[in-house]
């Protein structure tokens, strides 16, 4: 039995790792009733050998599936192995791994089989058998299947800590390409209805504090990147509409990793897009910590993002005329614009310059990184760049005194007429 | 210069602040008894262990500085590195006397304070992340670490809230002292390790089929297009591999 077991956890694991979210934090499910486990913020138990962390045991309960979208593993025309777990197992997994300390909770999606109640029925009986039988308060996150009835998301929401729908590709039109058989709106509709309950559930439990829980971790998406033609542009904006419309938690974004000879879809041996999925990720931070607007960082004038720098460097470029900014003055909002200073060294700064007047060996020392930093900003010092260096000479000496991991060949000198 | 001889205490380090003032001393450094060696040029002075004077000192610093700045304290204590005694009641001194805030991040002994703790807490939340148990055949879930810090102080709190209905033991074995709970309370415990060869019976039947099982898991999640081994050690440093299950070859 366990071997058959087994066979199936390679398959399945196989199959799910392709959704990169692991996340198990936001949650606030407490061991109240001396069960097993609690959420808290979240904890990697582990990283795999590509580097992504390991928080959550990601299966799909099955890969059958009804559906044939180019992009993904488990399609209808994929010649693979089939096979499915009963609930019992995925529920013994879960309490075997949970009290071994290797994760914080179940990653739970499937494939679809006959239709979308029927399977979304059977990951929300897994996430109840967990809760009422074992008193298990670890982290659950289930994929909402995108169809699936209202009832049925309900009852999920009162389960699990997060739900989730795949918005998969970042235009409607590149969905239509690779999966002709799903409706953009299907996806839409679950985050929708979702949003409205969350919202009611909060209000409820304003009045009422012992009302239940409902999705407190909230909801989050993935999008696949350059399976099809999209800008980066369209990428960011379709992730500020979630973030905006539905409030979103997160928003992942997944470089397509080539999986079939298909001629819709770049060929076989094509890199990951791990450069390009880094710097979108550095934007939907700045949009989420930093105060960023995604047309200050995007729009038709930039439609992609620079690979060589980050996007934050990438905006101060584009705006010189902002700086420079003394760190002992502005607001923390404008030194949060400052390439090289992060969220924390930004409020380290704020506090610690009502004590004493920085200089640059304060900010070295605080975190920042000076050979970024150094354009944009005077302090304490009658050191500051006194040069009227244009943006292009700017991007050439930082990037000729920082050993970026992306960049494959040193710029060999500056250019001489730019 | 007078040298503050302690019992090596967190009571006995707040015990020293104490005494400084208590007595009036000029500048000092501090030593736990294991590192003491004689210095001709300076004086040496024992510092008793007192609960009361300990408290008072402990009283003192929560009106002066906020929860976080205490456990920021008390976190480079634990962290066992040279100088961090003295370190601590210079800062204590300077936050009594000077009004120092805890904020100051311009002040070197603020900054200081703050990294080491900031390095403690990363060791206490890796080893939330990082402790294996293993199931004992008398239903004991059992891990061993060895951090670079000493945390089990700090971890012990998150490992009770979690695991309620199991009884569990961390032991550290580089400090040779560990916690056990037993489904009420976490208390200390020291074991004494015989000479030779494991026993194979000391853990339950099912724990090699699990611990096979999350080395499949850990196997099969990764994507080998994507394969980053720096990105990898930057996260799991190899110091951490040898109590790591999925870590160990099958």
């Amino acid at each position: 039995m366990s071997e058959r077991v087994r066979e199936k956890l390679r398959i399945l694991a196989d199959a799910a790792k392709y959704d990169v979210s692991c996340a198990s934090s936001g949650s606030t499910r407490k061991n109240t009733n001396k069960g097993l486990g609690d959420t808290g913020s979240g904890i990697c138990h582990t990283y795999t050998s590509d580097g992504r962390c390991v928080s959550l045991l990601k299966i799909l309960l099955t890969n059958f599936c009804i559906y044939d979208c180019a992009y993904c593993v488990t399609r209808k025309s994929n010649d693979i192995e089939r096979t499915a777990f009963t609930v019992k197992e995925v529920v013994d997994l879960t309490i075997n791994f949970y009290r071994r300390n290797y994760i914080e909770g179940l990653f739970l999606s499937s494939g679809i089989f006959k239709n979308a109640d029927y399977t979304m029925e059977r990951l929300v009986r897994v996430a109840k058998e967990l809760r009422q039988q074992h008193k298990f308060n670890g982290y659950i996150h289930l994929k909402t299947i995108p169809g699936a009835s209202d009832e049925l998301m309900k009852e999920a929401g009162l389960y699990a800590d997060r739900l989730s729908v795949n918005i998969e590709i970042p235009t409607e039109s590149g969905l239509k390409l690779l999966a002709p058989d799903k409706d953009r709106q299907d996806m839409i509709r679950p985050m929708n209805y979702l949003k409205n309950e969350i919202i009611q559930n909060k209000e409820e439990r304003k009045l009422f504090r012992k009302s239940p829980l409902f999705v407190p971790a909230g909801q989050s998406s993935q999008m696949i990147i350059g399976a099809t033609k999209e800008t980066d542009k369209d990428i960011m904006y379709t992730a500020d509409s979630m973030y905006r419309n539905f409030s979103l938690k997160r928003v992942y974004y997944s470089g397509y990793v080539p999986i079939s000879n298909d001629s819709r879809l770049p060929m076989l041996n094509t890199a990951v897009p791990m450069v390009r999925e880094n710097r979108l990720y550095q934007a939907d931070w700045l949009m989420r910590f930093y105060g960023f607007n995604v047309r200050e960082l995007l729009n038709p004038a930039t439609p992609h993002l620079d690979l060589d720098i980050d996007p934050k460097l990438g905006w101060a470029l584009r705006n010189l005329d902002k700086f420079p900014i003394d760190i002992n003055k502005a607001d923390l909002q404008l030194i949060l614009r400052v390439p090289g200073i992060g969220v924390q060294s930004a409020q380290k700064i704020v506090s610690a310059r009502t004590y004493q007047r920085l200089n640059w060996d304060h900010l070295r020392k605080l975190g920042v990184a000076l050979n970024r930093a150094r354009y944009f900003i005077t302090c304490s010092s009658r050191e500051f760049e006194r040069r009227n260096l244009s943006a292009t000479q700017i991007k050439q000496y930082i990037l000729s005194t920082s050993a970026s991991k992306y960049l494959k060949s040193q710029p060999a000198q500056l250019e001489l007429f730019t | 210069m007078t040298v503050l001889v302690f019992d090596g205490s967190w009571h006995g380090l707040l015990c020293c602040i104490f005494d400084v003032y208590e007595y009036k001393l000029g500048a000092v450094s501090v030593s736990a008894h294991a590192h003491n060696q004689a210095d001709a040029f300076s004086s040496e002075r024992t510092v008793y262990t007192d609960p009361e004077h300990a408290a008072r000192v402990s009283k003192g610093l929560a009106g002066k500085l906020s929860a976080k700045a205490i456990g920021d304290l008390y976190g480079c204590f634990l962290s066992e590195l040279p100088e961090t005694h003295s370190l601590i009641v210079r800062y204590a001194r300077a936050v009594f006397s000077a009004g120092l805030s805890e904020n100051a991040y311009g002040n070197a002994d603020v900054l200081k304070v703050t990294q080491i703790a900031k390095m403690v807490s990363r060791e206490r939340h890796r080893m939330k992340a990082f402790i294996r148990f293993q199931l004992a055949s008398d239903n004991i879930y059992f891990a061993e670490i060895e951090p670079d810090f000493n945390v089990i102080p700090l971890i012990a709190g998150h490992f009770k809230r979690r695991y309620t209905d199991q009884k569990w033991i961390i032991y550290d074995k580089k400090r040779k002292y560990g916690i056990y709970y037993d489904l009420q309370k976490v208390e200390e415990v020291q074991f004494t390790f015989s000479e030779g060869k494991a026993n194979p019976n000391a853990f339950a039947e099912s724990e090699a089929l699990y611990q096979n099982m999350w080395k499949d898991y850990f196997k099969h999640v990764s994507i080998d297009s994507r394969k980053n081994t720096a990105l990898h050690l930057r996260h799991v440093p190899k110091r951490y591999w040898k109590h790591l299950i999925e870590k160990q070859v099958y």
